[in-house]
């Protein structure tokens, strides 16, 4: 997330003075287009081959994670926003993945009671 | 009074780390270099960041504390296609056009800070036609599925949630689509109109060339696409 490590820096196409606009390369989002492709296409695969089990989720999630973080990344310019941005809106979501490990040990017991209170003999 | 010498200068922002503990200790606007309207979307962005998140671990639990077998995605949505049953493929479809509306947007973007009006809101048009498409084959998707029976309270194929977490996640998803769509429409058609290379303010511009309003346009676009990726992910492929 570096400002200095992308090869380039946006152009200060500053219109009114009041900030930077964002020019970027076309080439740039034309690659980023052809990965997100190629990204997809693959997790595609990834159900057209019938993997199953930790190969498939870590797949899915590894070629999940890439997409996102190609589009929020070029796409939506957060490489080269300043980090006072990018964390104030990056970081947040990280709190969803306490709440779903809250929530993976609540459905555990409510399967549990499902099973042993709704049998169905 | 004492006399006040301003500087001309303009203020220093470092850069990385040392700028993030500046930027947000400064005692003025935190985000520099930022308009509002950016850092509003950003915000709107991100409290709808935490609705999607909320209905995907909704989804979650409804899936993971059932006993009854979740219906397969990978089956539920194939297609009959040449006589075979292509698995997922109208929704690998459907990823593809999103996909290249958001590529389409951000070469709107890109004319946009170039000034070239006529090439920014044609692409803006383009991204718009593909997102209207994406909303038709999830029109398609809905009816196909509510004439085999899948309803908000059961379904032919087993757990009885699978309906209700479908169309709650795909409903939201697709109304932020269509809501984009009309938005880029009309800022197409003002873009197309020239009412950002007018030398006064205007609805979405402040004048003289100040196309940003395409930009924040754009991130909202991206950010229907984003989702589009976790719910492909987590719907669709589990």
């Amino acid at each position: 997330m570096e400002q200095s490590s992308m090869e380039h820096q946006p152009q200060a196409a500053t219109v009114g003075g009041t900030h930077e606009g964002q020019q970027h390369p076309i080439r740039l989002y034309l690659m980023v287009w052809g990965l997100l492709f190629v990204l997809s296409a693959a997790s595609y695969l990834v159900d057209y081959m019938e993997f199953q089990g930790g190969l498939r989720w870590s797949l899915i999630l590894i070629f999940m994670m890439l997409k996102a973080g190609l589009i929020v990344a070029v796409f939506m310019h957060m490489a080269w926003e300043r980090l006072a941005l990018g964390y104030a809106i990056l970081l947040p979501p990280f709190i969803i993945l306490v709440f779903v490990v809250i929530m993976v040990f609540e459905s555990d017991y409510t399967l549990l009671t499902r099973l042993t209170e709704f049998a169905t003999q | 009074m004492a006399d006040v010498t301003l500087k001309k200068t303009p203020p220093e922002h470092p850069e990385g780390l040392a700028g993030f503990v500046a930027d947000w200790s400064s005692d003025q606007r935190t985000f520099k270099q930022v308009s509002w309207g950016k850092a509003m979307m950003w915000i709107l962005l991100l409290s709808d960041t935490f609705i999607f998140g909320i209905f995907l671990v909704a989804y979650m639990v409804a899936r993971s504390s059932t006993p009854e077998t979740w219906p397969n995605a990978s089956e539920v949505f194939a297609l009959h296609i040449g006589g075979a049953d292509m698995p997922l493929i109208l929704i690998a479809i459907m990823t593809f056009v999103l996909i290249s509306s958001s590529g389409t947007m951000a070469m709107a973007v890109n004319s946009a800070y170039r000034r070239a009006r006529g090439p920014t809101a044609l692409l803006m048009l383009v991204t718009a036609l593909l997102g209207a498409g994406f909303v038709g084959m999830q029109a398609f998707e809905w009816s196909k599925l509510i004439s085999e029976g899948v309803r908000p309270w059961g379904n032919p194929w087993g757990a009885e949630q699978f309906g209700a977490s479908f169309f709650m996640i795909t409903g939201f998803h697709g109304t932020h689509v269509t809501i984009g769509v009309i938005f880029l429409l009309l800022v197409a058609h003002r873009v197309w109109r020239g009412d950002f290379d007018l030398d006064r303010r205007s609805w979405l511009s402040r004048g003289n060339g100040d196309y940003e309003s395409v930009e924040i346009m754009g991130l909202y676009w991206h950010f229907v696409d984003l989702v589009w990726v976790f719910i492909f992910a987590f719907f669709y492929l589990w």
